[in-house]
Formats: structure tokens, sequence, C-alpha cells
């Protein structure tokens, strides 16, 4: 009842916004930024909360003044969780409402979908979410982590931290999780691990029956060294995995599961106390302790109208995204796309850990990695963090992609370089 | 003067070095204060060693601090430095004084800083209160302590087990005792002999545990014999446990079976009797969860004793929410389209999108959580086999179900004119049964009992608005497999797919197991297209 009181708010405050942007402040027009995420559907749940998180943004950005004396105004679209549709609303988004940006997109596969259409209609996109890289788009600004950023950190800390030395690595069969498996898969066998020592495993989405996977994991983790399990698992199959591992006895001290897709967000549905110590890789936990965090999670709090709701990191990934592109803005002094996407470049926000984030010529953005294990409140408690890491777009544990680079400032302006040939335009996209 | 600040440099380093020898000398001195100190002071890896050194001093009052510390409820006060141990209380702490055990009143977090531990430093903790609480007077403790020692396997143990050994009267503890000593031999540089007596000692126990101890020391010892004794033990228990696999895979089939037979069986009234193809079956199941979940946050804010009681006061509930609107769909739409198939698939597809996003608006997009009562939580072992209290309390729940369904279509009158009409609509009608009447209650029942599965099923699935659309399709499946029509057919189905299922996912993989088990519904329709027991009578003619 709360979210659906609150969606209805979201997008009156939104139509409030367009209807004051238009009459009484703004000098110029209002300028349009998109929002495509998926409002219903299986994407909903996760992809709901960055819609709002937007319009928070987008509310906060207008009472400090809107942007170049102009107000901003939100466009939200639903794209329903139906990959066609993503990039049939995109177009409408950009050519219909003319938005000077859009924020959008979860699944990979949204992205390739709507991709061509923002290269073709020279949109500008901030994608938020964790992804498995080799990929590099002009019009793509990734401000979610690439593998570098979440899966080789974690799987470092597990060796270095926990000893481990067998590896489960376990995810839903889609493309996420298998390039991200290749690329560990990859890593894992250059730092000696044996083929023998890893158990790949694919499920289903939604899969919802665990208990011959984890009765599997358990037996392979039966061979007297110590075995770690890296989940890609994604959204709703999480919750009946982590029961059944609760169910089964596994605990964290015995078979630790460190996961990508896990956050705030999904352990708000879980009771968390058998699953303390499980781990999870993200940039950014709501439990960092500090002065802008703290003040982010109010401000959201009081927005949501909900004292109990969770942050988590894709929100981040947006809050970053758009405050450089409102940088990037100004320092262009317009919204047309060109001048924007060579201003993003170099622009550097603070995250919400307490650093700061810059864009770099790959389109990707710098951000510490911090490993958390779960409480029995169901938030992180962060046991390791590093400095900040770029996100590395082409991955260098892949034969294909390890000569691969993009910069996407002129004149090279390629965003799969290859450094091997010296030529633009090697493998891949 | 410049060349003093490397010196500065080094101080702390120096300090540091000094502190943590200083441990290892108090170790024996059973310094508690200090050592307890040490715990909530410097890295990770510092801390680890404070546990060891903890852990040797024997002394009994450090046990229930490591536990704390464990639990994460160790906490040092910001003003004072004084290490206390904080139990939940309300939105408060109850705070006590670590060492002393004296109360230190109440406080919030905000003025008391965690001392934070993580996995690694859990389970060497866990050792150590194994060694600790050893000679406790309390059996369950000290079985416990022995079990945590088996699975540590730490050479450092063994004279803790040793004089823990000498003490113990209660056989089967001093079996585990004397495993787990087994065990810390094995992880030692005991002579040949001892530990090939260790490796006859951990065959014998033959389980996952012990099958970790023998594959790890024939993986890491360097003498030939023990190395073949080792590698000979884990294949031993390796075959024992492969037969406890197969049974396991057969418990873990008639679970799964359990649950698609508690999914279809309502689509086995409204589909297999009445012949309406319900795609919003699965979202009566969603209702049924959503259900539960209402009474559930009732009970939690109004009368949290009655919580044990949740599913059972959401069972008739669900039943009616999802009978009820089953009526209003038949009334409303399905029964302007009786005969037109087509047309009935694509309403009630319709219906299931409209009843998802109903659910959402009001509910929200998140999952929601349903708590399982304590009589449904946690498992027991038989053999190798983990049986978990809630996968067993769903097997007998739906043969419940299934069994009250056979008597109500064979005992009672309302079951009698179903069957009536089902078999001869004219001919039941001419009777003088009110067959319109007869459909909506009939269709209405389909719905209920898909209700009582989404109470079944808020124990193991997420309770979302997609909840249903995961077993529309596995719950045509088992109605057209076993048969339409017939509720014995759904029941063999159910589980004959169940079992299936689970012995091809660890050869298959869980995605190429479910394309396999489609692959030979599809040949099985092929050749018997009414399904395992076709129905025979009037109304197949």
């Amino acid at each position: 009842m709360k979210l659906g009181s609150m969606m209805r708010t979201g997008l009156v405050a939104a139509g409030l916004l367009a209807g004051a942007a238009g009459s009484a402040f703004a000098q110029g027009a209002p300028i349009k930024v998109g929002i495509l995420h998926s409002l219903s559907g299986t994407m909903a749940i996760s992809e709901t909360t960055l819609k709002d998180v937007m319009l928070m943004l987008i509310e906060e950005q207008n009472k400090k003044g809107g942007v170049l004396g102009r107000k901003l105004e939100a466009v939200v679209v639903d794209p329903a969780s139906n990959w066609p549709l993503f990039a049939e609303k995109a177009r409408e988004l950009l050519q219909k409402d003319k938005v000077a940006a859009v924020f959008g997109c979860w699944t990979s596969v949204s992205r390739k979908s709507v991709l061509p259409v923002f290269e073709e209609l020279n949109g500008i996109l901030f994608y938020p979410v964790q992804y498995e890289g080799e990929e590099s788009s002009r019009n793509v600004f990734y401000t979610g982590a690439a593998p570098n950023q979440q899966a080789i950190p974690a799987v470092d800390y597990l060796m270095a931290n926990e000893k481990v030395q067998r590896w489960v690595l376990a995810g839903t069969d889609y493309v996420y999780p298998r390039t991200t498996n290749k690329i560990l898969e990859a890593y894992l066998k250059l730092k000696g691990v044996k083929q023998e020592d890893i158990l790949i495993n694919y499920t289903p989405f939604g899969h919802s029956d665990w208990q011959s996977i984890v009765a599997d994991i358990k037996k392979f983790g039966s061979a007297g060294k110590k075995t770690a399990v890296v989940s890609t698992i994604n959204g709703d199959a999480n919750v009946p995995f982590y029961k059944e591992l609760g169910n089964q006895g596994i605990k964290a001290k015995d078979i630790p599961v460190v996961a990508f897709s896990v956050g705030e967000e999904e352990l708000a549905g879980i009771d968390t106390k058998p699953l303390v110590g499980h781990l999870a890789a993200w940039n950014y936990f709501q439990s960092v302790k500090n002065p802008t965090n703290e003040a982010f999670i109010k401000t959201w709090q009081t927005f949501t109208k909900n004292p109990k709701r969770v942050t988590n990191d894709p929100m981040e990934a947006h809050v970053i995204g758009f405050n450089m592109w409102i940088e990037a803005v100004k320092k262009a002094g317009t919204t047309d796309p060109d001048a924007v996407i060579d201003a993003m470049i170099g622009v550097a926000v603070p995250n919400l850990t307490g650093g700061l984030s810059a864009m770099m010529p790959n389109h990707h953005i710098t951000k510490p990695v911090l490993i958390g294990e779960i409480q029995g409140n169901g938030q992180f408690d962060v046991v390791s963090s590093t400095a900040l890491v770029l996100g590395d777009e082409w991955s260098d544990y892949l034969p294909d992609s390890k000569d691969l680079i993009s910069d996407w400032r002129k004149p090279m302006s390629c965003g799969n370089f290859n450094v091997a040939t010296g030529k633009c335009g090697g493998k891949g996209k | 003067m410049p060349f003093l600040r490397p010196l500065a440099m080094l101080l702390p380093a120096l300090a540091s070095m000094l502190a943590s020898g200083l441990i290892a000398a108090t170790a024996f001195a059973a310094d508690l204060p200090a050592l307890v100190g040490a715990l909530t002071t410097g890295s990770f890896g510092d801390r680890e060693t404070a546990i060891g050194a903890l852990a040797a001093s024997g002394e009994q009052r450090a046990a229930p601090i490591l536990e704390a510390l464990a639990a994460g409820q160790l906490y040092v006060r910001k003003s004072d430095n004084l290490v206390l141990i904080g139990k939940p209380d309300g939105n408060q702490l109850a705070l006590s004084e670590a060492i002393s055990g004296k109360s230190a009143g109440s406080g919030s977090e905000a003025a008391l800083d965690r001392v934070r531990v993580n996995n690694r430093l859990r389970g060497v903790i866990e050792a150590a209160v194994g060694s600790l609480t050893l000679m406790s007077p309390d059996a369950k403790v000290r079985r416990e302590a022995a079990e945590a020692l088996f699975k540590r396997r730490d050479a450092s143990s063994l004279s803790a087990l040793d004089a823990a050994l000498a003490a113990e009267k209660d056989p089967r503890i001093k079996r585990a005792m004397s495993e787990a000593r087994a065990a810390s031999v094995l992880a030692s540089d005991a002579p040949t002999s001892q530990k090939l007596d260790a490796i006859a000692l951990v065959r014998e126990r033959a389980d996952r545990d012990s099958l970790g101890v023998l594959e790890a020391t024939a993986g890491s010892a360097t003498d030939p014999e023990i190395k073949t004794a080792a590698a000979a033990g884990a294949s031993a228990v390796r075959q024992t446990l492969a037969a406890w696999e197969a049974a396991q895979n057969v418990w873990y089939g008639i679970s799964l079976g359990s649950v698609l037979l508690l999914a279809a069986i309502g689509l086995a009234i409204t589909f297999g009797t009445m012949g309406v193809i319900n795609m919003a079956h699965g979202e009566m199941v969603m209702l049924g969860a959503y259900t539960t979940f209402v009474v559930q946050e009732i009970i939690r804010t109004s009368a949290p004793h009655l919580f044990d009681a949740s599913l059972l006061i959401a069972l008739p509930l669900a039943f009616v929410v999802a009978g009820g609107i089953g009526i209003l769909i038949e009334r409303g739409i399905i029964r302007f389209l009786y005969g037109r198939p087509l047309d009935t698939l694509l309403a009630t597809w319709g219906l299931s999108l409209v009843l998802q996003q109903a659910v959402r608006s009001i509910f929200g997009s998140s999952n929601r959580e349903v708590g399982a009562p304590s009589w449904m939580s946690g498992a027991f072992q038989v053999g190798q086999i983990n049986v978990t209290y809630g996968r067993l309390w769903i097997v007998v729940f739906s043969l419940i179900v299934f069994v009250a369904l056979i008597a109500l279509l064979r005992k009672t009158p309302l079951g009698l004119y179903m069957r009536a009409v089902t078999q001869n609509r004219p001919m039941a009608s001419a009777m003088g049964i009110r067959t319109p009447r007869v459909d909506a209650l009939t269709f209405g029942l389909g719905s209920g009992i898909a209700g009582l599965a989404g109470v079944a099923l808020s124990q193991i699935d997420n309770v979302s608005p997609n909840l249903g659309q995961g077993y529309i399709i596995d719950s045509f499946m088992v109605v057209v497999f076993g048969g339409v029509g017939n509720l014995f057919g759904t029941l063999i189905g159910a589980l004959t797919l169940g079992v299936v299922n689970k012995f091809l996912e660890p050869y298959a993989g869980a995605v190429l197991g479910k394309i396999l088990v489609l692959v030979f519904i599809i040949l099985f329709i092929q050749r018997r297209p009414r399904g395992l027991f076709a129905l025979k009578g009037r109304s197949v003619e």
C-alpha cells in the first residue's frame, strides 16, 4: 500500500513539477529528463525504486534552482520488463519528448535492446547497474560496476582472507552471469586454481526448488578444501536459495556465499539471521557511515515517507550519474548531446562512500569496491574496502577482449581500439 | 631532527610487536582483562591471535565473551573503553560488563562501538569456544564442542581433548570426542601408527565432514602409507554417501512433487473436470499467499502470541478469498465463454495480468516477508539425509488436501452433482440439478484449493506479484501428463515429474533437466494423448 501511494505521489509530484516549471520559475522551457525503468512485470521489483530515486534527485535539483537557470522535468515511461518495448520507449523519449538525457535499464538485455536507438538518435543513457562489461558506447555512461569493480576483488578477498581453494560459480542462465563466470573462470585459472576445483552451475530465472543444487554445493564442499560460492543468481531466485542454504545448515563460516546481485532491497524480504556472514560485493552499502550518505538516506526516507526504506548500490550509481550529468551540462553550458558527451569525461562528483568518483574516457567511473557481510538486521558490515578502481570495460582475462581499450576523447573516439593491431574496431561490439 | 622520524614511525610497530609477545606470555597467567582488551583492537589477524590466546588460557569465563563476540554482541563503550556484552532488549541493549558479568544497565548502540568479526574469526571462535566448553556440565554443550573441534581439526586442541576424554562418562559424547581427537591427530605431526588408527576411526563415521577430513589428509600427507589409507577411507565413505544420495534424491523428488501437486490440484478441478483453460490459476495461488501475508501482519501487530497459529488461521481465509474471487470470475466472465476455449484462454490470461498489477498497486512490487512458524523451521537428520520440517509439512499438507478433495467428490452431494454435471450435463440438468450453480461452485472450489496452495507456497517461495507465473506452466504440465479429469492421475503425475526432475538435475543441470522433462512429456503425450490415466466415459467421446 505504501509503495502504491508513493508511486502515485511520485507521479503527481512529477506532474506538478512539470506545471510549475512551465509557468512560474523558469526563464526557458524546462529541461526534460527521461526515466526508463520497468514499473510493471518481473523487473518492477528492482526498477521501481530507481524511478523513485530519480524523481527525488530531480525534485532536489529543482529546489536548488534547476540547471542553467531552467527547471528539470521528469518524463516517466514504463517499458514493462519487456525488452523490445524498451527500444520503443527509448525512441519515444528521444524523438517525441526530446529528453536531454535518459536514466534507465536494469538487465543487460534491456540495455542491448536500447543501445542501437541511442546510437542512431544520438541520445545519452546513464546505466546504473553492475554488468558484464565487453561493451563501450559513445552514447552510454556506465555508472554501475564492471566485473573488475565487483567480481574480481570479491574473489581476491576470499582467496586472501578466507583461504578459499574450491569455487562454485552459481548463476542464473543469462548473459551477465555467463560472461562474469567466464571472466572469473579465466581469472581463477590464472591464479592456479585447477579445473576440478571449479564447479559452474546455471539455473533458470525464478528457480525456486534449490534442494538438490544446495545438496550438490554441500557435496562439492566436502573435499577437504575450503570452498566458497560466487553467486550471480538474479533477483527473485535468491530468496528461496538463501532459505534453502539456511535449511540445510550451510553456515557462512563453512561455505561462504558471495553475491553480486543481492543488496539491501533483496534482503528486505528475508529473515537474515541464518545468513549472517554471507557476503556481497558492491560499491556502496547503506551502512557506510559518513555525512553525505547519512544525508542521502534521510532525504530518501523523507521522500518515500517510509523511515525504514533501504538504499542500495544502483541507487548510488544514479546519484553519481545524475550529479555528473548536471556538472557536465553546467560545464558545456548547453544540453546538446555532443557537447555534454564531451564535457562528461573528467567530471568528478562525490560518491556516497566518502570519496570522489570521476568519469573516465572509457565512459566508466572510478569507485571503491566494498565487501560486506550480511548482518542479522538485513544490513551489511563492511569487512574490506579498496581504493578507487576504474571500471575495465574490456576484460583483461578474456582472449577476445584483452587487447581492446576504449577512449571516447577526440581524436581517438573509439569504443574498441585494438592496441595489438593499432586499429579501431577489434573484436566484439 | 629528521633522523628521529623513522624511529617515531617504528615505535608503534614495536609496541604492537611487544603487545603480541605479551599476549603469548600472559596466556598462561590467564590475565583476562588484558586478553579481552586485545580482542577489541587491531586488525582481524591480531584478533585471531588474541582469540587463540584466550582459548589457550583455559579460562571458563572467556567462553561467554567469545560467544558474544561471534554473535556480534560485544561492544566497547565510547566514553570509557569498557568492554560490554549487549543483548537486544526492545529498541535498547541490555548491557553487562564482559569480564565480571555485572549488569551495566541499558544503552543504545549510538554510545557503543560494536566489535566487528568476519567469517574467519567466527570459525576460530567456534573452535576456541569448543575447547573451552569441552568440560561443561551440560552434555549438549560438550557434544557441540566436540563437533566444532572435529570440523576445525587443529593440532592445538589435542591436549584439551585428551583431558576431556579422560573425564567423559557419556559413551556417545566420548565417541564424538575421540573422533574430534582423531581429526586433530591427522592435522598434527603424530607418528604414522597413531595416524592410521585415526583414519580408521574417522572412516567409521562415514558422513560428509569425515569425507572432508579424509580427502584433506589424502591430499596433504607425505607418508605414502597414510596417503593410501586415507584415500581408501575416502572412497569407502564416498560409496556409503552415494547410496544415501539416491535416497535423498527420492525425498527431494517427493518434496518437489508435493509442491507441484498442490499447485496443480486446483487446476485439475477447473481444467480437468470443467475443461476451462484458466490462465489466472497461478494468480489464485498468489492471492492465497498474500492472504497469509496479511494475516501474519495483523497477528504481528495485534496478537504476537498467535504467530505460530498464523498459517492455520490463514488456511480457511485463503480458501474463502481465492474461492470467492474464483466464483466472481466464473459468474462474471467465464460462463459467457463456455465452449470457446480460445476466448477463455485469452480472457483468463488478461485477467491474470489485471490481478498481478492490482496486487502490485496495493502491496507494492517488492517481496513480502512471510515468516515460518516455529514448528515449520529447522531440520532433522535421517541418516545422511537432511529433512527440513517446512518441506515435510508441505508433503503432509498436500496429501491431506488431496484426500479431502477425493472425499468431497465421492461422499458429498455437491461432489455427486459435480461429477454428474461433468459426465453428462443435459442429463444432470434434466434430473433437476442447477448446472450453472454447480459450475460456479466447482470453479470456486478449484480456485479455493489454489488459495490453500498459496498458503503453503508462501513458506518456500517469494511472496511477490509474480508468484503465480512460476507455477502455471508446471500445473498444466502435471494435469495433462496425469490425465485430464483424473485426480489420481494428477497425484501420480506430480510425484513422477518431481522425482524424475530431481534425478536428472544432478547430471544434466537445472536448465537442461527442465528441458528434458518437457521433451519427455511431449513424447509421452504423443503416445498417450489422454495422459497417464485416461478418463473413460461418455464425456470423453
